[in-house]
């Protein structure tokens, strides 16, 4: 990867005053990694992994009394969003970065119509006219796969199906034309049926629009296909990242390689594997490797060493004694 | 849209119904004869008594009563006042309303002013000291009786420090030929303690109600959202925040009104001013109850008016409700 | 149910602002309560021609008008207040919760018919039935006061229990007693009405300030509490012509009632922050 990165993320952490004020905890540990212009990552993982709070660090939008710790770097374009006043945050949100958050009825305020908030969001980046701003509203409402944009602009929100709020969703966040789009378990909230449209459409506008996408989710199979590259997140941090093919080829992860055994197949008749034990929680991390306790490849030394970021490939690292001990050897 | 509109009027005819009728027994049996006092004042032979009597309809049955009423209810006759006669009830009531309605307007803007701001202000810092103080200020203020602050406040404000009118709304001296303007700030000038006694009493309600509603829509998601789209702080706040308060806040003026309609009993007596409250007042030193009852009618029937009212701009103001 | 008030309190107890509700509200409840005794008739008047006298050593409060011991007759009066607030609020507290729980438990033609009838005796505001009732029983005993004050504060409280009596009705407690065989009173008593006590103690608490708040003004209208017996709406309304001369005969009792509501409400307020914390 040669070309400066769109966004770069170095360190990220974010802290959380722990109960009964015995030290933070961070849910977010050390996350690391890089999006290029265009590019689609993935970033998997289960519930409580962090991913969702990495996705509101980047825009800046921890709520208190949460914060990011200062040596995170989040570098847009070069440009250090650890550093930026308030007034330089906002131009950035909406405008360069904009966000799909999960349940379509809880994103959007329920006394406006779809048409106005799409219109608000036109608006709070450029000076139109009204009839300009609407038109343009209109329009994104239709790239959003609304049928009808014209009538549903005046519907409100309760009166849409799932999808469709979705879809005003995603209108919104093109509105300021991003460079990067952040879906935050797109799909999650909605029907089987409407969650493959939604994934359609994200596809199609990122090369319309030509965005990059951070794509938040806790399905591998939302993944294939759509992802340039994935990360696995697990307990707070980045324990493997490769090109997509390569991770479903050969997962360098004992995670990794556990989540595709728990994934029905439609080809083969294997029963389902699930994980044993329960996701580990923030401020209580297990000593050594964080997934030992659930490994089932653990060695003698994975409860006792935090292992390193090592290299199992071409533009693949994992954070695995397995891993790290055979490059060393 | 039209169903619910007749729907709601009759059943806020049915409510008005239902309260006049209990008003107008109550009065009826309770012991102690109004006219008791009133021959006390100023004595009189008994014809004279029993001509009174029948005047009033008091030697008929109570059925008779309360359907000679209703009659005059429905024709817009609320009887004779005992003390201003031979006013006409009604009269009496129409002339001594605006100065209700002024004092009353002014308290109301006041309240959706100040005391929105204010509960807006303790929300955003909810937990701090500002907070804490507020709440302590404004359960102060409510604390105190209107007729006691009324005192006080005239005491020092006007009566010492002559900075405002001490009584009326007014000024008698006020020459004839005293352009508009000039009429004008002297209401104002007299309005001012007034309106400031009752204020005090009553913004507690208002700063609560508003502080609540708005913690309860700044945990929500869509606030989140907002902020992700890069709208400033101030249109967050507001825009959506407040916006959604809207609704609960108009449940908040149902509850309001009859804490007006009390308070300005009080404060209208301590200050003299002409509207119904100290119409009331006199009326009940005077025991006229044809003016008490016709005063209540009339503020039942306001108080049942607007809960009709709140309820329509409910609809108009959150698109969910519409719906059912 | 006494339990559950007591557990309220001790949480409310936590809280600065509540702490200091509870202790001013005990404060001037014993000494309402246990001073009058030991202190001069309040209807004493041992110079008359002296007239209003300022605080001083002999009088703490100073003396009003008649030269009586105004100390004397706050406490005298602080007596009376309480007693019927707090009766009052009993009795429509209880009324309330009769009906409230009477309306959503058979529902029905009863609740539609019950509601009615609330709305439109919500409709009219409270101090106008009062000044009615009043104006025409002059004379009107203590007991007939505060059934008066009783039967008038019921209504939002009715409403506020059917509310909670219809929302934990379709809560799984409810319908796990039920499916084990419990009748419908054994229900509503052992279960539902624990579960409303909350909030309505929350009311019943802050009625008592508004119920001495309106006593206080309809004794200053000169109706309900007549002299001599010391009140303090009574107070206020005969230190009005000497508010600049002699200020502490308004002073003391108006301060008087603003205590009093004030720490009411103030354990009222802790007492909905400990049942709701998300309020506070």
């Amino acid at each position: 990867m040669t070309a400066p990165p769109l966004l770069e993320v170095r360190d990220l952490r974010v802290a959380f005053p722990g109960e009964r004020g015995d030290g933070s905890a961070h849910p977010v540990d050390g996350v690391s990694f890089r999006i290029a212009a265009g590019e689609t990552l993935a970033l998997v993982g289960e519930s409580g992994s962090g991913k969702s709070l990495t996705a509101l660090a980047l825009l800046r939008l921890i709520p208190p009394p949460g914060r990011i710790e200062p040596e995170s770097r989040i570098l847009l374009d070069g440009q250090d969003l650890m550093t930026l006043p308030e007034e330089g945050l906002r131009a950035v949100r909406g405008q360069r970065i904009g966000i799909v958050f999960q349940d379509p009825m809880s994103s959007l305020n329920p006394v406006y119509t779809a048409g106005a908030q799409v219109r608000e969001a036109v608006t709070a980046h450029r000076t139109l006219s009204a009839k300009d701003a609407k038109e343009r509203a209109i329009a994104l409402l239709a790239e959003a796969g609304i049928p009808d944009p014209a009538v549903r602009y005046d519907s409100y929100p309760h009166e849409l199906s799932g999808g469709l709020r979705q879809r005003v969703l995603i209108a919104i966040a093109l509105a300021g034309g991003p460079d990067l789009l952040i879906a935050d378990e797109p799909t999650t909230a909605l029907d089987v049926t409407v969650q493959a449209q939604i994934l359609e459409l994200l596809d199609r506008l990122r090369e319309s629009h030509d965005m990059a996408v951070l794509l938040i989710t806790h399905d591998l199979g939302v993944v294939a296909g759509r992802a340039d590259r994935v990360a696995v997140m697990y307990a707070g941090q980045i324990v493997e990242e490769a090109e997509t093919r390569r991770l479903f080829r050969s997962p360098g992860h004992p995670y990794t390689r556990a989540l595709f055994r728990a994934i029905p197949k439609l080809e083969t008749a294997e029963r389902l594997v699930p994980i044993p034990g329960n996701v580990p929680v923030p401020g209580r991390w297990p000593d050594g490797c964080r997934f030992h306790p659930r490994c089932p490849e653990v060695l003698a030394r994975c409860p006792r060493d935090v292992p390193p970021v090592a290299e199992a490939g071409p533009d693949h690292r994992s954070r695995c004694w397995l891993v790290a001990d055979r490059g060393a050897g | 849209m039209t169903a619910w509109l007749v729907r709601r009027s009759l059943q806020a005819a049915v409510t008005f119904a239902v309260a006049v009728v209990f008003v107008f027994i109550l009065v009826r049996l309770t012991p102690g004869d109004p006219l008791q006092r009133l021959t006390d004042d100023r004595p009189m032979s008994p014809e004279a008594t029993a001509q009174l009597r029948a005047r009033f309809g008091l030697d008929e049955p109570l059925a008779a009563q309360l359907g000679a009423f209703t009659s005059g209810l429905v024709r817009g006759d609320l009887g004779v006042s005992i003390e201003h006669y031979p006013e006409r009830v009604t009269s009496l009531l129409a002339r001594r309303l605006p100065a209700t309605l002024l004092l009353g307007a002014t308290v109301l803007l006041l309240n959706f002013t100040l005391g929105v701001w204010l509960g807006v202000l303790q929300a955003r810092r909810r937990g701090t000291a500002i907070d804490r103080w507020l709440t302590r200020a404004s359960l102060a203020g409510y604390a105190m009786p209107s007729f006691w602050l009324g005192i006080v406040l005239v005491a020092f404000l006007s009566l010492r420090w002559r900075l405002f009118p001490a009584a009326q709304m007014t000024d008698p001296l006020l020459p004839h030929d005293a352009g508009t303007l000039t009429r004008a700030l002297d209401v104002l000038r007299h309005l001012a303690l007034p309106a400031l006694t009752l204020s005090i009493t009553t913004i507690a309600v208002t700063m609560r109600h508003q502080r609540a509603a708005l913690l309860s829509v700044l945990r929500l998601d869509f606030m989140r959202a907002a902020a992700a789209r890069g709208f400033s702080e101030r249109r967050v706040l507001w825009a959506h925040g407040w916006r959604l308060t809207l609704v609960p806040m108009l449940t908040l003026f149902g509850l309001w009104l009859p804490l007006l309609v009390s308070g300005s009993v009080f404060v209208e007596t301590v200050f003299n001013w002409p509207g119904l409250g100290s119409l009331a007042a006199g009326a009940i030193a005077a025991r006229d109850y044809p003016v008490l009852v016709g005063a209540s009618v009339l503020v039942i029937g306001t108080v049942i008016a607007s809960g009709a009212l709140v309820d329509l701009s409910y609809r108009l103001a959150d698109p969910r409700v519409r719906a059912t | 149910m006494i339990g559950s008030y007591g557990a309220l309190v001790l949480r409310a107890w936590h809280r600065p602002s509540g702490r200091a509700g509870v202790l001013a509200l005990a404060v001037l409840s014993l000494a309402a309560l246990l001073l009058p005794p030991a202190l001069p008739d309040p209807a004493a008047m041992p110079d008359v021609l002296a007239g209003a006298l300022p605080p001083s050593s002999e009088s703490w409060f100073g003396t009003d008008h008649l030269n009586r011991d105004i100390f004397s007759r706050v406490m005298h009066g602080g007596r009376i207040s309480l007693a019927i607030a707090g009766l009052a609020v009993l009795l429509s507290a209880t009324l309330g919760a009769l009906v409230g729980v009477v309306s959503a438990w058979v529902g029905g033609w009863v609740d539609v018919i019950l509601m009615r009838l609330v709305d439109g005796a919500l409709a009219i505001p409270r101090l106008f039935i009062l000044l009615l009732l009043l104006v025409v029983w002059e004379q009107i005993p203590l007991g007939a006061l505060i059934l008066a004050l009783g039967t008038t504060g019921w209504f939002a409280t009715s409403r506020l229990v059917r509310a909670e009596v219809l929302r934990l009705r379709e809560e799984d407690f409810v319908r796990a007693a039920r499916g084990l065989g419990a009748g419908g009173w054994r229900t509503i008593v052992r279960h539902l009405l624990p579960n409303a006590a909350g909030p309505l103690l929350v009311a019943a608490t802050l009625a008592v300030g508004d119920v001495i708040l309106l006593e206080a003004g309809l004794a200053f209208l000169g109706l309900g509490v007549q002299p001599p017996t010391p009140s303090w709406g009574g107070m206020v309304l005969e230190a009005r012509p000497l508010i600049l001369s002699a200020p502490w005969t308004a002073l003391f009792p108006g301060g008087a009632i603003l205590a009093t509501v004030l720490a009411v409400n103030l354990v009222g307020e802790a007492l909905q922050a400990a049942l709701d914390p998300r309020s506070a």
